[in-house]
């Protein structure tokens, strides 16, 4: 077996290679499925009617699809410049603090100020968040993996006190959940009698955003050229810790708009179990969209899919919900594999 | 004792044809040197013969046996053995460690250590290859670790020895002592490629020399019917002359380094060690050294990348008070680095990004200070590449698919079109090609009659001898006193550069 690179690579292949990794990973999956002794095609028929077979099925997919947009965006953004915050899921919960401390009551404005500026600061707390692991890495050269994703842990751990102590609502009848967001805070829904949120138009705006910032500005082309040589980048007099810091400040604030959108949106209130694991989710959307920004809207879409998805297969046919994982975690690999594919190519003799 | 015979290979890459029809013989006992500009299909004929491509027309014989095509192992067996231009030692194993290394069967109870360090006692006495089978890989020097290389391949059998680039890395001492060995190795019947593009050790050591262009063979001389000029000639298909520098009087200090200090982490040396330097307007300073001697920190100081513990930087006359790169840039600094893939370019980017990474943040290629003007930036680059006639296919092409050539032109056209005042080129032609040799020198000697000074950091005396004003030689972290080019020759500068200082007249 050979595997030499492409020297000219096709946009057609850019687009269907991931096509038919997803396609795959759905085969590998029925597998699964046939062990179960279930009927494949009718599982997988239920798996996508509860994804987007009806109106509400739509709205609760993309109403899981906004945080994931926001947190994919978090990892995309990052590990374009090679900077792997592993710590969405704690910048989530620090935005999460920021709409909860703010937004219960001790501000108050009309709504049409008070969204976004519960945007703005649910995106500074995620930023403030990442502050230590960079100061660490700038100054020290200490590990981002490990000290973003350690901080999750602490910060998931802070968030319980806060709940139990300080920040437990009093109405709440012993539950550890915060106050809920006053009505001036709560994000408009876009669909009537639907969970989705006006969150999930910001989630677009964001990923036309990070698409357009990576594209059109110098700070972009920075992020950019860090990342695919960070030597070269400082040869050319570009500041390796600086673009650390912009980086970190923009992936640190999309993930905290995750909590706000979460918050103030989905859930009305704060609680320790406002996240499924949205901030880890978030990098397998990222790696499904190579990636790219306006990638992950799509990817993020897909993945919110499956999940809400799974849940309607398994009340339909006795197949557990954890199959959403596996499909999730197929998709991933055979993706990645597949881009394998669309950059080199493999000759068998 | 083996010839070997290769008829007709092509080799094709999608719409690339790497190898056209190629022939080649080689018989016992002889040296056939393999002569050709980067791309000309040299790699690739020799990775086709070694079983690492497979050709797609024309076979291979070794004792008129056909070889088995693809194979590394066929071609071990028949024996092939080749020395790579990078070396493949595992840097904490010793000498004795490394050449049993994937030579000895895993599957064998017995430990046959002893009988190893007996063959390769006797070879490296049968060749005077010595070397200490004890010693770690990691306190060798280049010439020793070369040595290692020809012995493993030799422990393997091999009867027809390929060597990629052997010299590149060698003084000039110890390029004499390895063609010195490597005749030794042939009056006892071992056949040699030797691939180079270092023309007068293609004319001492070889019988006959085959020249390929554009992956055709394009002629075989006898060498002793060649001189440099014929083999120049026929590698680039045109005539071509290193340009020389015409005198010039040198004008005022540019870059002024006293008593340079930059100390090593904890208790290592010195990097540098009390580096005073002048260069001046309209001159070349050069810096002549083997590898690792402190070019490299040197380097980065004038690139802005290091920062220095003692001494005096002074541009135009003016104390630098410390290393920043953008600075450096904006002050009239143009750097052409070493390595032209990890610190030159960002591979991955295009090539219009790549020719104005170094004029970020500046006009008029940015709009309202942030944000990038593509249509100035896209003209600018249109311009360089017609200007420093850098062959791409678009300026969309990712830097990293460029030749090594082009890379460097365009490593050249960002850093010249500024119009610096001081250019620091470390290493500028390394790799290249004749062709893009006289380029690179051409548009260096174009800058310094522009007014800029120049110093050029160079292993290559004979670069150094053909465009320098001045130069010394660094070793182990000090320099020497500056010497005229005029008033040297390559054989003091040779023995400076082994650390015979004493050499200075």
């Amino acid at each position: 077996m050979q595997i030499e690179p492409r020297e000219n690579i096709s946009p057609w292949r850019v687009v269907f290679a991931p096509i038919t990794a997803i396609l795959v990973a759905f085969v590998l999956c029925a597998f699964l499925i046939a062990w179960t002794g279930e009927a494949i095609l009718e599982s997988y028929g239920h798996l996508f009617k509860g994804a987007f077979g009806s109106r509400f099925a739509l709205s609760e997919t993309l109403n899981r699809a906004t945080p994931l947009i926001f947190t994919g965006l978090a990892a995309a953004v990052a590990f374009r410049a090679k900077f792997w915050n592993i710590g969405a899921e704690g910048q989530l919960y620090f935005g999460a603090l920021a709409a909860t401390i703010l937004g219960t009551g001790a501000i108050t404005l009309p709504p049409l100020l008070m969204v976004p500026f519960l945007f703005i600061a649910g995106a500074i707390a995620g930023g403030l968040a990442l502050l230590g692991p960079v100061f660490l890495k700038t100054t020290l050269k200490v590990d981002e993996v490990v000290t973003t994703l350690l901080l999750n842990f602490v910060i998931l751990l802070f968030v319980n006190y806060l709940l139990e102590g300080p920040l437990k609502d009093p109405m709440s009848l012993g539950w550890p959940q915060a106050a809920a967001i006053i009505d001036e805070g709560v994000l408009p829904e876009l669909m009537q009698r639907t969970r989705l949120h006006i969150g999930f138009i910001v989630a677009l705006g964001a990923s036309l955003f990070v698409w357009a910032f990576l594209r059109y500005t110098i700070w972009g082309y920075e992020i950019r050229a860090v990342g695919a040589n960070p030597n070269g980048a400082r040869f050319s007099g570009i500041s390796i810790n600086r673009t650390v810091f912009i980086v970190a400040m923009l992936s640190g604030g999309l993930a905290g708009m995750a909590g706000i959108a979460e918050t103030a949106g989905t859930k009305g209130y704060l609680t320790l179990d406002l996240s499924p694991g949205f901030g880890y989710s978030g990098i397998a959307v990222a790696m499904l969209a190579n990636l790219n920004p306006l990638g992950v809207v799509i990817s993020a879409i897909f993945l919110a899919g499956i999940y809400v998805g799974a849940d309607s297969m398994s009340r339909a046919v006795n197949i557990p919900t954890y199959i959403a994982d596996v499909l999730v975690a197929l998709s991933v690999l055979s993706v990645l594999v597949s881009l394998l594919f669309v950059q080199f190519k493999v000759r068998w003799r | 004792m083996a010839n070997l015979k290769i008829s007709n290979i092509t080799k094709r890459f999608g719409s690339l044809t790497a190898n056209d029809d190629i022939s080649l013989r080689v018989d016992e006992g002889e040296v056939v040197a393999l002569l050709g500009e980067n791309g000309a299909g040299k790699t690739t004929l020799m990775n086709i013969l070694f079983g690492h491509y497979v050709a797609d027309e024309g076979n291979i014989e070794i004792d008129g046996e056909r070889l088995v095509p693809g194979s590394t192992d066929a071609a071990i067996k028949a024996g092939l053995g080749m020395v790579h231009q990078h070396f493949t030692l595992a840097e904490n194993m010793s000498v004795l460690e490394n050449i049993m290394l994937g030579t000895e069967s895993l599957w064998s109870l017995k430990s046959t250590v002893g009988r190893s360090r007996r063959k390769l006692e006797n070879l490296s006495k049968e060749y005077s290859l010595q070397v200490n089978p004890d010693a770690g890989i990691s306190e060798l020097s280049v010439g020793e670790r070369q040595r290692v290389e020809i012995l493993k391949v030799l422990y393997r059998g091999a009867k027809i020895l390929i060597l990629d680039e052997p010299t590149a890395v060698l003084t000039p001492a110890e390029t004499g002592q390895l063609l010195e060995n490597l005749k030794m190795m042939v009056t006892s019947g071992m056949s040699i490629i030797f691939i180079s593009h270092k023309l007068h050790e293609v004319l001492e050591i070889s019988d006959r020399v085959s020249v390929l262009r554009h992956g055709a063979m394009v002629g075989e001389i006898a060498t002793k019917d060649a001189d440099k000029a014929i083999l120049a000639e026929m590698m680039v298909g045109r005539k071509v002359t290193r340009p020389k520098a015409e005198k010039l009087e040198p004008g005022a200090s540019i870059v002024e380094l006293k008593n340079i200090t930059v100390t090593g982490a904890g208790k290592a040396a010195d990097l540098l060690n009390d580096i005073s330097l002048e260069i001046r307007q309209n001159e070349i300073v050069a810096i002549a050294g083997v590898a690792g001697n402190g070019q490299r920190e040197l380097a980065e100081l004038l690139s802005g990348l290091r920062s220095w513990d003692k001494g005096e930087f002074r541009y135009k006359g003016e104390i630098v008070s410390r290393a920043n790169a953008s600075e450096f840039l904006r002050m009239g600094f143009g750097r052409i680095p070493e390595d032209r893939h990890h610190t030159g370019t960002v591979g991955e980017m295009s090539v219009w990004e790549n020719l104005v990474s170094e004029n970020l943040r500046q006009d008029p290629y940015w709009k309202f200070g942030k944000f990038i003007d593509f249509d100035a930036n896209r003209k600018k680059a249109a311009e360089l590449i017609k200007q420093f006639d850098i062959r791409c296919s678009s300026m969309e092409t990712p830097a990293r698919l460029l030749s090594g050539g082009n890379m460097q032109k365009l490593i050249l056209a960002r850093t010249l079109t500024a119009d610096p005042n001081f250019v620091l080129a470390n290493q500028p032609v390394r790799g290249l090609d004749e062709g893009a040799i006289a380029f690179v020198h051409e548009q260096l000697l174009a800058a310094r009659t522009k007014g800029a000074g120049i110093l050029l950091i160079s292993e290559d005396l004979d670069e150094i001898f053909s465009i320098a004003d001045r130069v010394c030689v660094i070793y182990h972290g000090r320099i020497s006193q500056l010497l005229e080019v005029r008033k040297t020759n390559i054989q003091q500068i040779g023995a400076m550069m082994g650390g015979d200082m004493k050499a200075v007249a």
